[in-house]
């Protein structure tokens, strides 16, 4: 079988009946049996239920008949959302064997659109890490580098798309959650505005923070997810009303008097200088293609980290208190009374999950919450401001994704601060809500992909893709694979 | 008592109100009671990973009707929050209610007590969510039943402006009378859709300082927050008389042994490590619904009662009285309109309709048009006072008219001259001797002919009309016999 690179190919073939959608379904299936042992990139595999579903959906194209915008094509899913037909475990021991009652409303509009759904992918945590090595099964390993890692934490989500199991993968987005892994694997991944795609079903971390985002080879086959998933649901209170635009066009557009706002000083200082040519070279090429750079300020990010582990430590302190056994999910001790029971149950928690929960409960104790949860709330209301004067002046600002291309697993495992500053240039546009995407732009010395990262205002998912989907044409950054996966008799 | 008279009392009241909607505060769970346990569930009340509350429309509404009748300064962007702590029947590990910044505040409710006006003030009113319910079996095993969890409740607080038990109690009463004239709540305290938390503390008269305080937990009954508050003036002036001092404590009330036991020291208090709860925005209340919500506004208790007194003039007492439930009071309302005198319409209603009622809130086996009717022909002579009591509980027996009952039963007074006139003859004629002694001057016999004459009519002679004939024949001015 030909590969694929792009949805919107697969889609034709699979409309001109050239291939059926249980025959693209078995074809990534076997690639993920056959070298996803390496990855670690799933955490369950639906064989048997995503053939099934593709052979309903083959049945429907057979006769002709609309199957939806996605029919037959095989997605992946971070296992932090919610399904009713797979186990859910958020990368967490504590949900091991536990199955939701319901599908997430993404999950459920990804179905409603005909998607083929392969399996639930690895993360860190209860999405807590940038490198997936909190995984509480395995780490997932970058398809670039084996021995690095794919970023987190949705490193599933990103490897996933660059090992090419499936045309696409949703991941989510605290502090840089799909973008940072998007820009280590050499992916597109978008996280949305807040409050842009229903967050029901999704495993809460940080609610005032989280939102669910699609990662991708291409900025049109994020487009693609995009408008599948995104919109108001009336069963999550935050999610905006405002109609959604169309994705599709946005990619078309020329970005000839397209306004980038170039905050330089500040990302040549924190970034790595290979990490900052290849963002310099691709903020060239956009130029040339018509788009103005402009210098424009950006939010003090060492006070943007800061704030961000406050309030993602505090909301997590009380979103995972639920996790105590008595309900759902594992439960240990039960026989030595309901203290006990709570504390063994909640030490099946791992030292990153605990050390947050630890932090929060901190941070919103009597005699600290001034101090430090509602200083942070203050300081985030300025990162908004900052940014709102700083668009005033352009219609996206681009930054490097992340200050360095995917480092080694190991390599900052007992250093979380330093772990915690790989999101430094991601962070602020989910304290302020922004929409954000990351764009391979080139790679590192040894071969690891650069991301370039692009924000937009609030509900500006359209500027977003029009930068994006005009630097795709101009460059293949994106289309680039690894080499280095491939074994005997499976095909790519 | 000699303790008592050198302190006074300073009462604060947490009253929690359960919502009357059909449906839980932030799921489209049934907040019926009664049903199997965890029946009315689902992954939202229940905590289930993923899920989002989605706050009901009606609970913002019906919460918006008891603040405007406690005159409350209304927030239009009030916030909810979080409050944290672990409990197995609390599914999230947190209730959603709301902290620094609730719904109403400022306000103040009239309370009628020992025959006087008391305008209490009311701190805030919150919106919040019930938690479920822990059963603890006799073996050992706890069961949770998550029914109640997300069953909407408002939070009343006062001002610690009450000074007494017997107050404290007719607060809570006017509050449950207040949420059922607005039919927001059907405020019943069996069932817990009424309950309040305590706070007292004493202070040597004439001081204005604040002595430290207790809290008495969960009392769901009038006379439970009488009698544990009584119970706990006593126990802190006796410590204080003795020179001792108050401990800060949670207690919880005995209602079997009338005591107040404790249920935690301060040092053991939450901290419940409040945050705005990011998963909902702002709760609003505009404008448009203030105004449609404030002209609806139905009459409220103590109105009621006033005009009672102004417009019926009923004193205060039979007022309150008739107010003591809703459905009293529309029983009243419905007699009067009816056409019956109020004043005699409530005397009947307390003495003959309430000796028959177990609950002043059951519904009456006789009409109040009925009640209209009887009133009308005792008011035109047609039946006598004292008939129209058997004939009343013959029409709780039947559910009929007056009219059919005095009808069926042949008690309709008797007021026909001739045939009065006849029966007295007949006494008359029986009786010689005592005619005569009367006529010789024993005049109490008189009341001798008036027993024989109802005797044979069986009592259903006119009295009046009776008495100006017995008089008349005795003194030989009626018509003769020969």
């Amino acid at each position: 079988m030909s590969v694929f690179d792009s949805i919107e190919q697969a889609r034709q073939a699979l409309d001109r009946h050239e291939i059926s959608a249980a025959e693209l379904t078995e074809h990534y299936l076997r690639r993920v049996q056959a070298l996803d042992s390496q990855l670690g990139c799933f955490l369950h595999l639906d064989r048997q239920g995503a053939l099934e579903q593709a052979e309903l959906i083959d049945r429907s194209l057979a006769a002709n008949r609309s199957a939806g915008r996605l029919a037959g094509i095989p997605l992946a899913l971070k296992d932090i959302l919610v399904t009713a037909d797979q186990p859910t475990t958020c990368g967490s021991k504590v949900l091991e064997g536990w199955r939701a009652s319901y599908d997430a409303t993404v999950v459920e509009r990804l179905r409603a659109s005909g998607a083929v759904v392969l399996g639930k992918l690895n993360m860190d945590e209860f999405a807590m890490g940038s490198s997936n090595e909190n995984s509480a099964y395995f780490p997932c390993k970058n398809p670039w580098d084996l021995r690095c890692v794919p970023g987190g934490s949705s490193g599933g989500s990103a490897a996933a798309v660059a090992a090419d199991f499936c045309l696409g993968t949703l991941g989510t987005d605290t502090g840089g959650s799909i973008r940072q892994p998007a820009s280590f694997c050499g992916v597109t991944g978008i996280k949305p505005t807040y409050g842009r795609v229903s967050r029901f079903g999704v495993i809460a971390f940080a609610s005032s923070l989280d939102q669910v985002g699609p990662l991708a080879r291409s900025v049109e086959d994020c487009a693609e997810l995009l408008a599948v998933i995104a919109g108001h649901d009336p069963q999550d209170a935050t999610t905006i009303e405002q109609p959604l635009e169309d994705y599709r066009q946005a990619c078309r557009q020329p970005i000839s008097g397209l306004r980038i706002g170039v905050p330089r000083e500040v990302f040549s200082a924190g970034a790595d200088p290979a990490v900052c040519d290849a963002v310099e070279r691709a903020l060239a090429e956009l130029e040339q293609a018509g788009a103005i750079l402009v210098e424009v300020g950006f939010p003090d990010m060492s006070r943007a980290v800061a704030t961000y582990y406050v309030i993602c430590t505090a909301e997590a302190s009380s979103n995972l208190a639920r996790y105590d056994g008595v309900r759902y999910g594992q439960r240990i001790g039960e026989d030595d009374g309901l203290l006990a029971m709570y504390q063994q149950t909640r030490r099946l928690l791992g030292a990153e999950v605990q050390r947050r929960i630890l932090l929060g409960t901190f941070a919103l104790s009597a005699g600290y919450y001034e101090a430090y949860y509602a200083k942070a709330q203050r300081v985030r209301t300025l990162i908004r401001r900052d940014f709102s004067d700083a668009f005033a002046a352009c219609d996206v600002i681009a930054t490097p994704t992340s200050p360095t291309a995917a480092f080694e697993l190991g390599e900052k495992i007992d250093d979380p601060l330093q772990m915690y500053l790989a999101d430094v240039f991601t962070i602020s546009a989910n304290l302020a809500g922004l929409p954000g995407i990351s764009l391979p732009c080139g790679f590192s010395a040894r071969g690891l992909p650069i991301g370039l990262q692009l924000l937009a205002k609030p509900l500006g998912e359209g500027e977003l893709l029009r930068c994006g989907a005009a630097y795709q044409r101009l460059t293949d950054w994106h289309r680039r694979r690894p080499e280095n996966l491939e074994s005997d008799g499976v095909s790519r | 008592m000699s303790a008592m008279d050198r302190y006074e009392a300073v009462i604060g009241l947490e009253v929690h109100v359960q919502l009357a909607t059909a449906t839980k505060i932030f799921c489209g769970c049934s907040t019926a009671f009664g049903a199997p346990a965890n029946s009315q569930i689902c992954p939202v009340c229940t905590g289930q990973p993923g899920v989002l509350p989605v706050l009901n429309g009606r609970v913002l509404r019906f919460a918006a009707m008891i603040a405007l009748a406690l005159r409350c300064e209304i927030r239009r962007r009030s916030i909810f929050a979080r409050k944290n702590y672990f409990y197995p029947d609390l599914p999230k590990g947190y209730q959603i209610s709301q902290y620094d910044r609730p719904l109403a505040e400022h306000g103040t409710v009239d309370v009628l007590c020992d025959e006087t006006m008391h305008a209490i003030g009311v701190t805030r009113i919150h919106l919040e969510e019930d938690a479920g319910k822990c059963i603890h079996a006799a073996g050992g095993d706890s069961f949770v039943d998550l029914n109640r969890a997300g069953v909407p409740l408002i939070e009343i607080v006062s001002e610690p402006e009450i000074r007494s038990p017997q107050q404290a109690a007719a607060y809570m009463r006017t509050i449950r009378d207040i949420v059922r004239a607005l039919n927001i709540s059907d405020g019943n305290m069996e069932q817990g859709s009424l309950r309040c938390d305590a706070n007292v503390s004493l202070r040597p008269r004439g001081e204005q300082g604040l002595g430290t305080k207790t809290e008495v937990k969960n009392l769901n009954s009038f006379r439970f927050v009488q009698k544990a508050l009584e119970y706990e003036i006593e126990r802190q002036a006796a410590i204080l008389a003795d020179g001792g001092q108050i401990v800060q404590q949670t207690r919880l009330f005995d209602a079997d042994r009338g005591v107040t036991r404790v249920m935690r020291e301060k040092e053991e208090a939450h901290d419940y490590r409040y945050f705005p709860e990011p998963d909902l925005p702002p709760a609003l209340v505009s404008e448009a619904l203030l105004g449609e919500l404030s002209a609806a506004l139905p009459e409220l208790p103590t109105a009621r009662i006033q005009r009672y007194v102004d417009q019926h003039q009923l004193s205060l007492l039979d007022a309150s009285e008739l107010n003591r439930e809703r459905e009293l009071a529309d029983y009243f309302e419905a007699a009067v309109a009816a056409g019956a005198q109020p004043k005699r319409a409530a005397n009947w209603i307390m003495v003959e309709l309430l000796s028959r009622l177990d609950d002043a809130r059951q519904p009456s086996n006789v009409s109040p048009q009925h009640l209209a009717g009887l009133l009308e022909l005792i008011a035109s002579g047609k039946v006598s006072g004292k008939l129209a009591k058997s004939i009343f509980a013959k029409m709780w027996e039947s559910g009929e008219s007056a009219e059919a009952v005095a009808e069926r039963e042949n008690l309709f007074q008797q007021s026909d001259e001739g045939s009065i006139a006849a029966e007295i003859a007949a006494v008359i004629a029986e009786n010689p001797k005592q005619v005569a002694d009367y006529r010789a001057g024993k005049e109490k016999l008189f009341g001798f002919f008036v027993g024989q004459v109802m005797k044979r009519t069986r009592g259903k002679a006119n009295p009046q009309l009776l008495n100006a004939l017995l008089k008349k024949q005795l003194i030989g001015e009626g018509p003769s016999l020969d």
